[in-house]
């Protein structure tokens, strides 16, 4: 990389310094936006189910995450007979840390002129780049796993269970189609990633079917609805925190919000264009000001926003899957996709290479655009059974067809008072 | 970034991560819990990629979490738990004599492999594309660029190899956890 005249002064300290400055103020947002999409989550639910929300702390119930803090740390901690101490004590520490560790590599601004020299906005630039928070979050199984382990309940043990297998499966899912990114930015780098998406066009629209997997595996590895398998409360009291009270539940929640911070700052780092400001060059060339910094930071936390009201949009919307459905989808569909999309990115940039068009022109996008589309229909059709598009030719298989009928008669005769 | 080498820096993290990972690993053949073993070995493989990148050999660093702890030792943990051998009554060990020095003997014969790799000579200059490789950001394709590179050209035969194998073993596990005679319903 040559080197920029507007880098940071060389040596540890400045590098030291910055890093230090980083960490604090990342960690100390992430929290806050941790705390408060626990109040948007309260807050949109209410919307969509037609009721007030949290409403009596402060305006809106602004305060109520601060409330909701207080009472979880003065609230009795109780610990269970024949728990495995160490590990019931470990577990929503594992959670917590994993969810939080996995942001440092993800960029989230244009860079920031200091009278030190400019600043990346990023903690830490690793050159592994996606792999390092793919790493990290699968690390979060654990917290799950354990807790559901040491409470000694059979309910939180069935839900680590369930949660390590669904976060395993889906695992492969998203780091397969993770690769096809990496095939178009030729990197593992997020910096890399973030800035083909800036010359390239964003990579939702030319890796859709990649995006897709992606977001279908981050709703289950974040273990949230339709794949909460790990907390079904109809079948599971809670899940793997049953058994956990006061700050230590609290613990498992900031970890759930948290990861879903960690998924949507992955997606949108992946596929949205990280903090690139759509339709404008202003934001990637010239020399770096406060401005573009603060600008695109903007820009890169509306686009976390709306994945995570999406995300929560999605809760209050979907039912559950049953978990022999969750798996199949994984294995069966999701998995198989993603290998095929490898397969189909990878030869269709051999073959415009060969065909001499130049990476990033309008013609190379235009025919991944083209591709894209026609998989994206082929993926809905495939997906939506027949259901959606129309109802009334929905192709249904013989046998179920003569099983319905069946229903039918036996309940019209049961009406006419034939069959008692 | 700062590439400059800080020996201090570096010595203390490599005494560190050293020795938590020599007492993980002694603690994980020590305690009888399977669950307390597995997740010590978890905090070995986590130091192993530590010392990995501090050798500037970050991929396989990300790798070793990736699979080994992220994955391997999750579903090893999975399979304790659904056998519910959570209690260290119903452990199976090698209790026997010939077990022991069987152990001891490749114990022993490690030690002694360390002991030659110390004192082996190692050539005072890298090879050019050993340098290469070790500047990852001159890579066009960053640090996974020099490993794809080897894998996919130098290597290409031992990697497909490699699938084929594990192909088969997919294959293998699956008619072994096909019940015999039984129809998938749906």
């Amino acid at each position: 990389m040559p080197l920029d005249p507007m880098q940071l002064e060389p040596g540890l300290w400045p590098f030291l310094i910055a890093t230090v400055v980083k960490m604090l103020v990342v960690f100390t947002l992430y929290m806050v936006v941790v705390a408060y999409s626990t109040l948007a989550e309260r807050k949109v639910s209410a919307w969509i189910q037609d009721r007030h929300g949290p409403n009596r702390v402060g305006p809106w119930g602004l305060f109520q995450v601060l409330a909701d803090g207080v009472k979880n740390f003065v609230k009795e901690e109780s610990m269970p007979g024949d728990v495995n101490k160490p590990t019931f004590l470990l577990a929503p520490a594992i959670a917590f840390t994993m969810a939080l560790t996995a942001w440092a590599v993800i960029p989230f601004g244009a860079p920031l002129p200091t009278p030190w020299g400019k600043v990346d906005l990023i903690v830490a630039d690793a050159p592994i780049g996606v792999l390092y928070p793919l790493a990290i979050t699968s690390l979060g199984v654990y917290g799950i796993v354990l807790a559901g382990w040491s409470s000694n309940n059979k309910y939180s043990l069935l839900g680590g269970l369930r949660a390590s297998a669904q976060m395993v499966s889906y695992e492969v899912a998203m780091g397969l189609s993770v690769v096809a990114v990496l095939l178009a930015v030729g990197n593992v780098s997020l910096p890399q990633v973030v800035a083909q998406q800036q010359v390239g066009g964003w990579n939702v629209v030319l890796l859709s079917v990649a995006a897709f997997v992606f977001m279908v595996s981050a709703f289950a590895e974040t273990n949230r609805v339709p794949f909460d398998m790990a907390e079904a409360e109809s079948e599971l009291i809670a899940g793997y925190h049953s058994e956990y009270s006061a700050m230590k539940f609290s613990m498992f929640f900031i970890a759930e919000y948290a990861n879903m911070l960690t998924a949507s700052a992955m997606f949108v780092t992946l596929f949205l264009g990280g903090w690139d400001i759509p339709f404008t060059d202003w934001d990637t060339t010239g020399p770096a000001t406060v401005a573009k910094a603060l600008a695109t930071f903007a820009i890169f936390a509306t686009k976390i926003g709306a994945f995570m009201f999406f995300f929560i949009w999605i809760r209050w919307t979907l039912p559950r899957f049953r978990y022999d459905q969750l798996m199949s989808l994984g294995w069966k569909f999701m998995l198989p996709v993603a290998l095929l999309y490898i397969v189909i990115v990878s030869s269709g940039m051999v073959l415009l290479d060969q065909a001499g068009v130049a990476r990033g022109s309008t013609a190379y996008r235009l025919a991944f655009l083209g591709v894209n589309v026609v998989l994206m229909g082929l993926l809905f059709v495939i997906l939506d059974r027949g259901r959606l598009i129309s109802p009334a030719s929905s192709r249904l298989e013989r046998v179920r067809l003569e099983r319905l009928r069946a229903v039918a008669a036996t309940r019209s005769s049961i009406a006419a008072g034939e069959v008692r | 970034m700062d590439n400059t080498f800080h020996p201090l820096f570096y010595s203390f993290h490599f005494y560190l991560f050293g020795l938590i990972a020599i007492a993980s690993a002694l603690l994980f053949v020590t305690r009888k819990s399977p669950v307390a073993a597995a997740l010590w070995l978890v905090n070995v493989m986590f130091c192993l990629a530590v010392l990995y990148l501090m050798l500037d050999a970050q991929f396989i660093g990300a790798i070793q979490v990736l699979v080994y702890a992220g994955a391997i030792m999750v579903v090893f943990l999975f399979v304790v738990m659904l056998l519910n051998l959570g209690h260290p009554s119903e452990l199976a060990d090698i209790r026997g004599q010939g077990g022991r020095l069987a152990a001891g003997a490749v114990g022993l014969a490690l030690l002694a492999e360390v002991g030659v790799l110390v004192r082996a000579r190692f050539p005072a200059q890298l090879t050019p594309k050993a340098a290469a490789a070790l500047e990852p950001a001159a890579q066009p394709g960053g640090v996974i660029g020099p490993i794809a590179d080897s894998l996919f050209r130098e290597h290409l035969l031992a990697f497909e190899l490699t699938s084929i194998l594990l192909l088969t073993a997919i294959a293998g596990a699956v008619v072994l956890g096909r019940k015999r005679g039984a129809t998938d319903a749906r």
